[in-house]
């Protein structure tokens, strides 16, 4: 019998042959659907083996999209709506009682908002509805039809990252990386509501007027209070924060161990 | 959750007649708390009308105060120049609640009728009368280090959770509704709210189908002199032990006038006014302070594991009085 642990050896033309793919998938868009169908395509021709291969890893990562996944709509009162997603419009059968975050996560493929507690005490689910940071586990996807909703999936731009998600690597702002899609896009709606002067519960004097907000550790840590992270990772997100609110260069307080630099150090 | 049907309604008058046809309908606004209800299995009605849409969003000078809707969200309300400006202390209240996430849904009148926090409402396998009248109060005898400590009964220990509430109480806010044939009322706001009494399944004097318009807020001397304070087991987006907001109009150097409210320690915003009464004519320091404190927490009566709130609403009146004479800065 076959040994499965094995790893299948590559030839080199294959193995850039599997990078071409990669690159060229990631960029295809954002909808996981698209990469699925991409692969679907790619393996009816030369690159037949290592794309069966890819396929069979999607599959266990995410289930096969089916028009309407997890639910018979003739079995309920199905609502048809429609939701505009990172710039792109999708008509839904749904039930009324299909949260936003449901509806993105196991209608849309969209899963890189998370259910953390489903009941709008953690953060992990934030999204943007018309740029502002909003809970989809509270929001019924009826009631946002019509507006522009914005996912981790959408922020960055082709293959460049948004600023925050660049941001976030730099000073490590994540452990385990499960609360960092909501958190990141909360960062994000947080750059504006401080250019546009927004106060908060520690602003100092709420009457004063002010255009934009240059905001204090303590006004990040109290503005970013709706994203929990279990990991305890805040003094790298508020890092992150300070850095592209600030526009100024914070030190990175990690790098990754090289050889010679673990010689040196020795 | 159950299952429900969803519409979304034309007009404030189409809302409340759809509403007022039936307990088992529901408005629907930000959806923050009665989604979350839902999915807990709390409330479940049979239909919501999705009003969050409505025209009613507007906040705006009057003659003699402010109006603003109902349907504005707790993000707006909070920073609109003319509540900043002129009600700072309702700004500080909303921006105190909750999160900014939460307070991006949240509109007014949704803020105005949370329902409690209390984790026997929360967990329908418990006894509760506000949820199921007649069941009994789980946290009479039970975990009640987050409860009452004024105005509480036999049936119901429950506190009220809004931030926002605690400021509209103390600038003497007015709340309109409109309900079915377009009969149109205003409820003083200390009014609003109830005490559990022995119905502690009704929050509010509303009525089934009754819709918040507006919230008209008097002119007042406090904004310079005004502060929300609140206190709670973490700094931050977690629900008040005790708070309270603080209004002071001087003259001279005695206290003309003076408002105070608490959070967190009754089943509605709690107005002290023994403290209140205490303090007209006095100067304003700490030992005038405390007095007025310790005039409003004699009537307090705690429970098996609430005592101390007892002696940190002593504190937290005296510390918001002193913040509000420092002209509400934090």
């Amino acid at each position: 019998m076959e040994d499965e642990s094995q790893e299948i050896e590559l030839t080199e033309d294959e193995k850039d042959l599997l990078k071409e793919l990669l690159n060229e998938s990631a960029e295809l868009s954002n909808l996981g659907e698209s990469r699925r169908k991409f692969l679907k395509n790619v393996s009816t021709v030369s690159a037949a083996i290592l794309a069966t291969q890819l396929l069979a890893e999607q599959k266990l990562l995410a289930f096969e999209p089916s028009g309407n996944a997890g639910f018979d709509v003739n079995q309920v009162d199905a609502m048809s709506i429609k939701l505009r997603v990172n710039g792109v419009e999708k008509a839904l059968q749904i039930e009324p009682r299909v949260t936003l975050l449901d509806a993105l996560r196991e209608r849309l493929e969209l899963t890189g908002s998370k259910k953390g507690c489903d009941h709008g005490q953690c953060g992990a689910c934030t999204v943007l509805v018309d740029g502002r940071r909003t809970l989809s586990c509270l929001t019924l996807a009826a009631q946002v039809e019509g507006s522009e909703i914005t996912t981790i999936e959408g922020l960055a731009k082709g293959g460049e990252l948004h600023p925050v998600q660049a941001a976030f690597i730099k000073h490590d702002g994540f452990q385990c990386g499960f609360c960092t899609p909501g958190q990141i896009c909360s960062a994000v709606a947080l750059m504006n509501e401080a250019k546009n002067g927004e106060a908060s519960y520690v602003t100092a004097d709420v009457r004063a007027k002010s255009g934009s907000v240059k905001l204090s550790d303590d006004e990040i840590r109290e503005r970013m209070s709706g994203n929990i992270c279990r990991c305890g990772a805040y003094p790298n997100i508020v890092a992150a924060i300070r850095e592209v609110h600030s526009g100024k260069a914070v030190v990175q307080n990690w790098d990754i161990v090289i050889k010679e630099k673990a010689n040196e150090a020795v | 959750m159950k299952q429900f049907s969803y519409s979304r309604a034309v007009d404030a008058p189409n809302a409340v007649q759809t509403v007022s046809a039936s307990r088992e309908i529901k408005f629907l606004a930000g959806g923050t708390n009665l989604i979350d209800l839902m999915k807990e299995g709390v409330e479940n009605p049979s239909a919501l009308v999705d009003i969050v849409r409505l025209n009613l969003k507007q906040i705006k000078n009057l003659s003699g105060g402010i109006s603003i809707g109902a349907l504005a969200k707790n993000t707006d309300t909070a920073n609109h120049p003319l509540i900043r400006q002129n009600y700072p202390l309702l700004s500080q209240a909303i921006l105190a609640g909750a999160s900014q996430q939460i307070r991006n849904m949240a509109t007014n009148g949704g803020n105005l009728l949370q329902r409690t926090r209390c984790p026997y409402f929360y967990e329908v396998t418990m006894p509760c009368n506000k949820r199921a009248p007649g069941t009994g109060c789980g946290a009479l005898e039970g975990i009640n280090r987050m409860h009452a400590i004024f105005g509480w009964s036999e049936k119901c220990v429950a506190v009220y959770p809004s931030d926002m509430s605690i400021a509209l109480a103390a600038l003497d806010a007015v709340v309109n509704v409109q309900g079915a044939n377009g009969q149109e009322r205003s409820i003083p706001f200390t009014n609003f709210h109830r005490l559990p009494g022995d119905n502690p399944e009704k929050d509010t004097n509303l009525n089934h189908g009754e819709l918040i318009t507006t919230i008209e807020l008097p002119k007042n001397n406090f904004a310079g002199k005004s502060y929300y304070l609140k206190v709670r087991d973490r700094a931050s987006y977690a629900f008040a032990l005790v708070s309270v907001a603080a209004g002071l109009e001087m003259d001279g150097s005695r206290i003309k006038q003076a408002r105070v409210a608490m959070g967190g320690v009754a089943h509605k915003p709690w107005r002290a006014t023994e403290a209140e009464k205490f303090l007209i004519g006095k100067t304003a320091d700490e030992t005038n302070f405390k007095q007025a404190a310790e005039a409003e927490m004699q009537q307090a009566r705690p429970l098996e594991h609430n005592e101390f709130k007892v002696d940190l609403g002593r504190r937290a009146i005296v510390h918001a009085l002193q913040k509000a004479m420092n002209g509400g800065r934090t």
